[in-house]
């Protein structure tokens, strides 16, 4: 028996070099792509500039303006009266993460359009770590934007506890990932870039304004309990609760579980939207350029 | 430093070895493939050897770009198989893809970054250490000439100098199989005989085989292997001496005239 022809095509050279990961690579991965897209953000001065002057606006402009007309009365996390600033503070720091979850789902589609997002698919990481290391990464790049924006809030007398700046990293990066997620699942069902204007319309600012961000539940609740209901089951609610509970130093738990069960919802949606097999991508014949 | 040398060593051993054996770079095995009703491929079987240059020929909408998605696994295969080297790219995708370069036909680097922080994601994303993936670059950037636009924004090279460094990004991981789906779009003739000349150079020096795709008759050499594909068909596949010898002309233009003349059975895509 000849076996070394039998066997001529189970070998394998520098086997070690071919066969799995080690958990070192994949750090080396995760890295790479978080350093990737935090280069890009800075790269983009302008994103960066927006992505805060959107909430200050809020804050500086239509807080100042609604001071008089919306009042707040007591009502947990806060154990005092507060300036309608500081009420809605937790709000827009959901909104930079909504907005950066859009963002980068909408750098998504156009990677997808130019073919950058192929750079990334066809890493030899499997495919569900590559999309949870770009949602790691685009959090991180939110998790900037928010602190930035928390410095420049303290000036204008929005001054959570000194623990609460801690203690709110953990929220920050729960709500980042579920916003992210988020963008991402939409970013395998949006077609083209246009469409992104669709976006904004039925996800941005319906998910924004049916919430807690701007006004306590509970005057919503009187003035329409069918509003109240809906606020109630939009998760971007959860994601502000969660965070003005956090920045507080106390813990929504009704929140937490909400959050953490869109979070696991959204990236499992998004895993299987970008499969190769399963996903809408082939059966659309999408990203193939000049097919 | 001895440690890459050392895996400098191992690949030139592994590439020699390459060069000896018989089993394809590439194995696509009747592969098909359909958008909704739209047949895009249709059976689609050829193999690429190691140390080869082989072009896939083909106008525009032949189904080449979707035998790309397919290869790198953008898309899951419908009916058929595909192989890189000894690896199923449907199973063994982690290992499949490790060992292929690849070219887009769109432009894929980030025009923001630099050209060294373009080859250190690509590295990244490939599991190559910071130390390493600095050698290879340095390496990769000296073969195509840039090293002095290291740190130069991709956005200020010409369109041939991207193309050569997406080419660096490539082989950076030293892969056994490299596929380039149409590279020579959009550039003008001097950068186009560049790069041809550039993976030519490639195959004779490492031994890797090499997928082109085209639609461009003047890129065949007369030494290459060519796969025809038409309306998602293979019409022919094999030396250019051959194709032009079984349709009975001179060159590979005629031949491939002769062969897509849309008449026979082809055209039932539907």
């Amino acid at each position: 028996m000849n076996t070394s022809v039998g066997n001529r095509k189970k070998v394998v050279p520098v086997a070690d070099r071919r066969s799995g990961f080690s958990p070192q690579q994949f750090a080396i991965c995760l890295k790479g792509i978080v350093w990737r897209e935090s280069l890009r953000f800075l790269h983009q001065r302008e994103r960066f500039i927006s992505a805060l002057v959107r909430p200050l606006v809020w804050l500086l402009i239509f807080a100042a303006g609604f001071r008089q007309v919306l009042g707040v009365s007591i009502i947990p996390p806060y154990q005092t009266y507060i300036l309608y600033a500081e009420y809605i503070t937790p709000g827009l720091i959901a909104m930079i993460q909504l907005f950066n979850g859009m963002q980068s789902s909408l750098s998504m589609v156009y990677d997808r359009e130019m073919g950058n997002m192929r750079t990334l698919l066809v890493s030899p990481f499997p495919r569900w770590y590559l999309l949870c290391s770009k949602l790691v990464a685009g959090t991180a790049v939110s998790l900037l934007q928010v602190y930035a924006f928390l410095l420049i809030a303290r000036f204008w007398n929005v001054e959570p506890p000194a623990t609460g700046y801690l203690l709110v990293l953990p929220a920050l990066v729960l709500s980042g990932l579920m916003l992210g997620a988020l963008g991402m699942l939409i970013s395998s069902v949006v077609k083209q870039l246009e469409n992104f204007a669709g976006v904004m319309n039925f996800v941005i600012f319906p998910m924004f304004f049916a919430s807690s961000a701007l006004y306590p539940l509970w005057q919503v609740r009187e003035s329409s309990p069918l509003l109240y209901y809906v606020c109630q089951f939009n998760p971007f609610t959860h994601a502000v609760e969660l965070i003005r509970f956090a920045l507080y130093a106390q813990v929504n738990w009704l929140s937490l579980g909400v959050v953490c069960s869109c979070t696991f919802l959204f990236i499992l949606g998004a895993i299987l939207a970008y499969d190769p097999s399963r996903g809408i991508l082939a059966r659309r014949g999408e990203a193939v350029g000049a097919a | 430093m001895g440690h890459n040398s050392h895996e400098a060593l191992k690949y030139e051993l592994e590439i020699g070895w390459l060069r000896g054996m018989t089993i394809p770079m590439l194995s696509v095995e009747a592969v098909s493939h359909s958008y909704g009703a739209r047949r895009a491929l249709d059976k689609v079987t050829f193999d690429v050897a190691p140390a080869t240059f082989a072009v896939l020929l083909g106008l525009n909408g032949a189904g080449k770009s979707t035998l790309f998605a397919l290869i790198t696994r953008l898309y899951g295969t419908q009916g058929g198989r595909i192989r890189i080297f000894d690896y199923d790219v449907e199973h063994a995708s982690q290992e499949a893809l490790r060992i292929l370069g690849i070219v887009f036909q769109s432009r894929t680097l980030d025009l923001d970054l630099s050209v060294i922080q373009n080859l250190m994601y690509h590295a990244a994303l490939h599991g190559i250490r910071k130390r390493d993936a600095q050698t290879l670059a340095d390496e990769a950037l000296s073969r195509i000439a840039l090293s002095e636009r290291k740190h130069d924004k991709v956005r200020n090279l010409s369109g041939g100098q991207m193309r050569r460094v997406e080419i660096a990004r490539a082989l950076l991981h030293r892969p056994r199989l490299l596929v380039l789906d149409e590279p020579t779009v959009g550039l003008d003739i001097n950068s186009r005989a560049d790069i041809l000349r550039h993976v030519r150079q490639l195959i004779s020096e490492h031994g890797i085989g090499v997928l082109w795709a085209t639609h461009l008759i003047d890129e065949v050499a007369d030494s290459d292997h060519v796969i025809v594909l038409h309306q998602g068909q293979v019409l022919a596949d094999g030396a250019v001496s051959r194709i032009t010898g079984n349709c009975g002309v001179t060159n590979i233009r005629d031949a491939f005239t002769q062969l897509t003349r849309g008449d026979h059975s082809i055209g039932e895509t539907g």
